[in-house]
């Protein structure tokens, strides 16, 4: 953490997209043999500011200095030669190849102008080998393996390059606990070897832990640079939203929510021994009006797969599932939405967005399909309804003619719940809405929940950070490999109380 | 004038322009247009007319493609419809009546819309790729269509069959009309209704729309129906216009047409956005192509390297990463619209 010459210098960064300001003159250091975090809240500027430096925006204005010499990558690849690798917060990989082949590929050995296979699978292994990932099949393909293993095998990918710059964008956004120790592992050699890290994350104790000098962004400006010893949690929290007292409030407010009794009452959802081959079991779950059911466990317990059964996403051989107190079979989920059930995916690029279109047309979408193509919603309920939306849910950009795209993690978020709040569900599934987004933005997302099921809906709440199911949840349905093993009703229930259940042995 | 040049269909708009400037050049009547008899003459009706089919069957296309699929049975579905419209004519006893020539072209529509059904039940219910589903039908319908004729081409003379691909309607010729009409029920049901957004989240996203509880499966039906119906249709031009259904020449590689105007016309083949106006204007560029190489003379073994040049051509001032080799600033752009514009 010496004061040595920075191997990236960012000066007066500005850039713009259509009707945005995404990065304002913004400075950026970056030195060899440290982790530096980069933090700031949805929208701040950070993914563009790494895209920035990795050549895949041009900047409008500002400099690039890497290792002394002025820079202006015109590509990624142009970027990845001058030593500066990336592993994005969405697995960029080729689902469809082997590990091997995605961990080389653009960059495989070759021998009289073939691939030679024998070197690739050599180098694979070693890569592996230093990550201590040696347990994963080179050959095997990569879509065979849970998104954990797959950002894992990003970030050899990105390893496998002598790299000097090592860029994590949410790296540890899909891990569980062990998975990001052995994560911060390789982090920290990494960086005794020399090489700059630069690590974007929202669990900012991930960043107390793992970083030694913080830059945080706001609304595309720095807000400052600074070591991460000398900056207490509470003074980052307000650096990154800008108005401590507020949000402070905001998490206390919903953090005192009660939990009303309804077991005289017909539940409106209630699934009994419900389960699927292959894919989880024992589910036996009720839920009232108003009541929001908590699902814990452990990355791969079979959380995701209790809200596709219950959305009728995938259908359900095992046990009975009634709704309003009658029993149904859901074969899609266009017959779940048809009894008010709504399911917001925990992965919002492949299974949320229509990226190309806009956000009013995101947002219009679940109502529109509800009515069938015939009767469209007219244009000006479309625009009446995506303009209360994203007033009320605080979207940004705040026009409802950009493409979905182009907004930050958060906001999409945001536009695909407010996609299910359109068409007034009674039941509203929702699987990591807060995942990969930052304090502000989830605290809204929190709050939003919680004045939900006060107004009557119900709500199932996955989440893999066991606070905030303990903070939200009237119940806590407990999975444990592919298997649902308790459900208690959260009166006390204490994070060690449901660590416990977890890490039991006997269901 | 930035906001023109990036607008998707500034740059084949200006191929067509050049296209028919360059004709003019050679040829100084080209671009006039006169009255004789009545009706319409000129070389710019001649384009517009000898398009039409390929101008209908493009539309349909364009709707395939924008829900990710793709339709390469359409020259076959117009051999067949051509074939039992023909039959049905021929074998009647009353050949030449208008009734005839009407329960004719029904026949044939119906046999359109049977096909595009069982291009959408292979694709959406069994789940077979599109490009391989509807080669089923592209290699068999040729072969439906020869088995309908006998082998033979049957030639047929009927007043009111003729009319489509060859009649006048107010002075203009009917096959332009009904492109024109097909064209305008296509952009008034695409996007009065929602299906041109749904066709488009499909093609973007098919897991996301379906859990979005779209019913995509419906959705592929209906443009897969509506490719046939377009087929079907324009097959009756072709046969009409030269009052003979030939299964083996009618609508032969017009698919390939079909997909090239759908191209140019700016809507990707990975699916998502579409330009109805777009395809209209690529089965235009390649309707005069065809044209310029009978006024500039080329020599007919050279035709299809020169349209192949032409189309290169295109499609490089559309793409973003061409022109920026030519010199433009780059401006940040997303990942995904540089891939589109490559595909």
């Amino acid at each position: 953490m010496t004061e040595t010459v920075p191997v990236v210098d960012m000066q007066g960064i500005s850039i713009a997209f259509p009707g945005v300001k995404a990065l304002d003159g913004v400075d950026f250091r970056l030195f060899p043999g440290e982790v530096h975090a980069l933090l700031g809240e949805n929208g701040a500027g950070k993914s563009t500011l790494i895209k920035a430096l990795t050549g895949v925006y041009a900047v409008d204005d500002g400099t690039i200095t890497v290792m002394g010499t002025r820079q202006s990558f015109a590509t990624p690849a142009a970027a990845q030669a001058a030593g500066i690798s990336t592993v994005y917060q969405e697995v960029n990989l080729c689902p469809n190849l082997s590990v091997e082949e995605n961990i080389l590929l653009g960059r495989e050995p070759r021998r009289r102008g073939g691939i030679h296979w024998r070197n690739v699978r050599r180098r694979a292994e070693e890569v592996l080998e230093q990550l201590q990932l040696g347990h994963i099949d080179p050959r095997s393909v990569l879509s065979s393996h849970s998104i954990a293993i797959q950002q894992l095998v990003a970030i050899a990918r990105a390893m496998q390059v002598d790299a000097r710059v090592l860029i994590l964008d949410e790296p540890t956004s899909s891990l569980d606990a062990d998975e990001v120790q052995q994560l911060f592992s390789v982090i920290r050699t990494l960086r005794d070897r020399g090489v700059a890290i630069l690590f974007v994350s929202h669990f900012l104790e991930q960043v107390y832990e793992v970083s030694d000098r913080m830059t945080v962004l706001r609304n595309g400006r720095l807000v400052g640079e600074y070591l991460t010893p000398d900056l207490p949690r509470m003074g980052l929290i307000s650096k990154m939203i800008g108005k401590e007292l507020d949000a402070l409030a905001e998490l206390e407010e919903a953090e005192s929510r009660r939990h009303p009794d309804r077991t005289q009452e017909v539940p409106f959802l209630r699934a009994e021994g419900l389960g699927r081959k292959g894919s989880v079991r024992d589910v036996t779950v009720t839920v009232h009006a108003g009541e929001i059911l908590g699902l814990a466990g452990l990355l791969g317990s079979g959380r995701t797969e209790t809200a596709r059964l219950l959305f009728g996403a995938d259908r359900a051989d095992q046990g009975q599932l009634s709704i309003g107190g009658t029993a149904r079979t859901l074969r899609t989920p266009r017959s779940a939405i048809d009894r008010g059930i709504a399911f917001s995916s925990e992965n919002r690029k492949e299974e949320g967005l229509i990226g190309d279109l806009s956000v009013r047309d995101n947002l219009i979408l679940a109502l529109q399909a509800g009515k069938g193509w015939w009767r469209r919603v007219p244009r000006t309920t479309q625009d009446e309804l995506a303009e209360r939306f994203i007033r009320a849910l605080d979207i940004r950009p705040s026009n409802k003619d950009s493409l979905i795209r182009d907004l930050s993690g958060g906001n999409q978020q945001k536009v695909l719940l407010a996609r299910w709040l359109i068409t007034d569900p009674k039941l509203l599934i929702l699987d990591e809405p807060t995942r990969g987004i930052d304090i502000g933005a989830k605290t809204q997302i929190q709050k939003l929940i919680s004045s939900l099921a006060a107004d009557g809906m119900s709500v199932v709440f996955i989440s893999a950070e066991l606070e905030e199911v303990l903070r939200l949840s009237d119940h806590i349905a407990i999975l444990k490999d592919r298997q649902m093993v308790a459900d208690i009703p959260n009166d006390g229930v204490t994070m060690e109380d449901v660590m416990t259940v977890i890490a039991g042995t006997n269901a | 004038m930035s906001a023109l040049l990036r607008h998707r269909l500034t740059w084949p708009v200006l191929a067509l322009v050049l296209l028919l400037l360059l004709n003019q050049l050679f040829r100084a009547d080209f671009l006039s247009v006169r009255v004789q008899d009545g009706h319409l003459f000129g070389s710019l009706i001649d384009i517009l007319r000898n398009g039409a089919p390929t101008i209908l069957i493009a539309l349909g296309m364009t709707l395939v493609i924008a829900s990710r699929g793709i339709d390469l049975s359409v020259g076959a579905v117009a051999a067949i419809a051509g074939a039992v419209s023909c039959m049905y004519i021929y074998s009647s006893p009353d050949p030449t009546s208008l009734r005839t020539a009407a329960t004719g072209v029904a026949i044939a529509v119906v046999a359109g819309l049977v096909l595009g059904a069982w291009n959408g039940f292979l694709v959406s219910v069994i789940g077979i790729q599109p490009i391989i589903a509807t080669l089923v039908l592209m290699t068999a319908g040729r072969g439906l269509a020869q088995l309908v004729t006998d082998g033979q081409i049957i030639s047929v003379s009927n007043d009111s069959y003729q009319a489509i691909g060859a009649g006048f309607f107010l002075g203009l010729p009917i096959s332009i009309l009904i492109a024109a009409a097909a064209f305008g029920v296509a952009g008034l049901l695409t996007r009065r209704t929602a299906l041109g957004t749904l066709i488009e989240a499909v093609g973007i996203n098919p897991v996301a729309s379906r859990l979005a509880g779209l019913d995509a499966r419906t959705i592929t039906w209906t443009v897969y129906i509506f490719s046939g119906l377009c087929a079907a249709v324009a097959g009756l031009m072709i046969s009409s216009n030269v009052t003979a259904a030939d299964s083996n020449n009618a609508g032969l590689y017009i698919e390939m047409d079909a997909i090239l105007a759908v191209v140019i016309g700016g809507t990707s083949l990975a699916g998502g956005r579409y330009s109805l106006v777009g395809t209209l204007v690529g089965a235009l560029i390649i309707q005069t192509l065809t044209t310029t190489v009978y006024t500039l003379g080329i020599p007919p073994e050279a035709t299809l390297v020169f349209k192949a040049l032409v189309v290169i051509i295109v499609c490089l001032l559309q793409s973003s990463r061409a022109r920026t080799l030519l010199g433009r600033r780059r401006r940040p752009v997303t990942e995904q619209s540089q891939v589109e514009v490559a595909v």
